[in-house]
């Protein structure tokens, strides 16, 4: 059973939000990682790009594939995890917390409401 | 099976030779044209192995190999088949193998005629207008191919396109191909049958759309059935189709791309037409095109003069519109050859022939496997040459994968298909047997499945701690990604 904390909100496409006032923290779930299988490479965007929503904005790439990550959330990216450069498997080892990947300041946080709810996420991975 | 764990260097010993292979020594006068600042102080760091150390050496190293020669090589997408000794035998024949390259049209009469009939049995079986046996491999002939698309749109001035559409389940090297070339990639979504969602397509059809690249049957193991729907699309929107030959196995002889609508089309020698595969080459990427796209064919190509039966290069001096040259030369010689034989012994009748049996291994193959318990990822389809199945289920179940099932295969003696391959379905195995192989190979290959899932059912260890069997057990897969390290010594 993947680990689906409550107090986030997801993207159909596997990413995570954690909100910390008008940023918004993102990295890839639980169940994501696991899909994936251990990470070798993380490519981040840049502090200062401005993404819209759904845009490309990095990859992950394991040893059985390489995955799109989605900007769940419009606006300018403000820091990444440079730790990744080094340590990709801290996204496998520490989806939640130490594997986070980037972090937006939110251009509108509306956009919030139509990610999935813990719950709805949950189903999503019981359909698939 | 040998225990041979060492590298070639670890057995030099100073003084040791190979007399028969040691260069001759080169006199001083020989070198005088080399300025002695660009000649090297030491020796250059090869092994000091005598004839027999080496011969034992490699020979050990062969018995340790998975090949098409020792095993069934279901490896899907790749059309792993047996290539026939005898046009092996044909490509060295010394007329071919002593020609210079820089030989003059008049002294190599035969091997242009060769390239010439090959052009014309391409052309047919394909069904296209015109071929051009130049790309080096299949992935230059796709670069080819999209070079063309966007000469096409530039010699009409119709410079606004900038997309190529590409569906989820296309071969994984067009996206990459239509980025060279300049295009950026949108992708079309495919839906649970296998087939494009055709409504999606044509919402991404507009005055952007350069073109569109498709492999048919899909990497899905499925013949594309809106392909006449999907041509008019894409025509009606003012782009070209580009067929990508990797699955032309499965409709040789049966279905023409140049029939279904398509513009532009790379083959692979190395995998319809039977030459050599894998190791990296040397491969061959012929394309053929449509009316529209003759001009632009990459050179040289083998023409043929007919009123003196004589042949000749035809080159960008008469053909000024051409995309131009992709090597030095022309293609793999030998490769080409290689086909031209394969292609002559078989013939018509013979081509189809390998569409029909490489399909009727697979979905003999397909239903054997789902009557022992394992899932199609599209049960409801017929196969092509190639089919996927899902361990989805298993690996929720069981905790065992698609790489576990993988690897305890060669503990049967077997050699893997591919895996994790196309990425769109989960936990899966893309699966060729091809034509060359008999139902007995098909059946031992059914047989190791059927009690890999035993084991997965009652002893689930076994199948994820294999192999046991082989001379390394699990490689560190993420460690060799993250630190590459191919240089043996200091």
């Amino acid at each position: 059973m993947s680990e689906i904390p409550a107090e986030l909100r997801y993207r159909q496409s596997h990413e995570w939000v954690r909100v910390d006032g008008d940023v918004a923290v993102v990295g890839i779930t639980d169940h994501a990682q696991d899909a994936m299988g251990d990470l070798v490479y993380v490519e981040l965007p840049d502090v200062g790009q401005v993404f819209a929503a759904g845009d490309e904005a990095g990859v992950v790439e394991s040893v059985k594939a390489a995955s799109d990550i989605y900007a769940p959330v419009s606006g300018e990216i403000t820091e990444i995890n440079e730790a990744l450069d080094d340590e990709p498997e801290l996204v496998n080892n520490d989806p939640y917390a130490g594997g986070w990947l980037f972090k937006i300041k939110m251009a509108d946080d509306g956009e919030l409401k139509e990610m999935l709810t813990a719950d709805q996420y949950q189903e999503q991975i019981d359909s698939e | 099976m040998s225990n041979e764990t060492t590298l070639i260097f670890q057995h030099s010993r100073p003084g040791r030779s190979a007399t028969a292979q040691a260069p001759k020594p080169v006199s001083e006068d020989q070198l005088s044209a080399i300025p002695a600042s660009l000649r090297r102080k030491n020796k250059p760091g090869l092994p000091e192995v005598g004839e027999l150390e080496v011969v034992r050496h490699y020979t050990n190293l062969s018995t340790k190999n998975f090949a098409i020669d020792k095993q069934f090589y279901p490896l899907g997408s790749c059309t792993m088949k047996y290539n026939p000794r005898g046009a092996n035998r044909a490509a060295m024949l010394p007329g071919f193998l002593n020609r210079h390259p820089l030989a003059p049209a008049s002294h190599s009469q035969g091997y242009l005629a060769c390239l010439y009939e090959l052009q014309n049995f391409l052309k047919e079986v394909t069904g296209m207008k015109g071929v051009s046996l130049a790309p080096m491999a299949g992935a230059q002939g796709e670069f080819a191919g999209v070079a063309m698309i966007r000469a096409y749109h530039e010699a009409r001035g119709d410079d606004g396109r900038t997309e190529i559409l590409i569906p989820e389940a296309a071969h994984g090297t067009n996206p990459a191909t239509a980025v060279m070339c300049g295009y950026k990639v949108r992708e079309v979504p495919v839906g649970k049958d296998g087939d494009v969602d055709l409504e999606a397509l044509k919402e991404a059809c507009g005055p952007q759309t350069a073109g569109l690249m498709m492999t048919n049957p899909s990497t899905c193991g499925v013949f594309e059935r809106q392909i006449e729907a999907i041509s008019k699309a894409v025509h009606d929107a003012g782009g070209l189709l580009y067929y990508d030959g990797a699955n032309l196995n499965a409709i040789l002889g049966k279905v023409r791309p140049g029939d279904m609508g398509f513009d532009v089309i790379h083959m692979n020698l190395h995998k319809t037409f039977a030459t050599p595969h894998g190791g990296g080459g040397p491969g061959a990427g012929p394309v053929g095109v449509s009316q529209r796209l003759l001009d632009y064919l990459p050179t040289p190509m083998a023409g043929l003069d007919e009123e003196s039966g004589d042949y000749h290069w035809i080159d960008t001096d008469t053909l000024p519109t051409s995309i131009g040259h992709l090597s030095a030369f022309m293609g793999n010689a030998g490769v080409l050859l290689r086909a031209y034989f394969y292609a002559m012994v078989l013939g018509r009748e013979g081509m189809i022939r390998v569409g029909e049996y490489s399909t009727l291994a697979a979905n003999y193959l397909l239903k054997r496997l789902e009557a022992i318990g394992c899932q199609a990822a599209y049960p409801d389809r017929r196969a092509s040459h190639e089919f996927i199945l899902t361990f989805a289920k298993l690996a929720k179940d069981q905790h065992v994968t698609a790489l576990d099932i993988a690897k305890r295969l060669l503990d049967y003696n077997q050699h893997a298909p591919t895996i994790y391959f196309p990425l769109l379905v989960p936990e899966c195995f893309l699966i060729e047997p091809t034509e060359t192989e008999t139902k007995e190979a098909m059946d031992d290959f059914i047989d190791a499945m059927a009690k890999i899932l035993e084991e997965a059912n009652t002893d689930p260890d076994t199948v994820t701690q294999a192999p046991f069997t082989q001379p390394v057990r699990r490689l560190d897969d993420v460690k060799a990604a993250k630190e590459l390290d191919l240089v043996w010594g200091e």
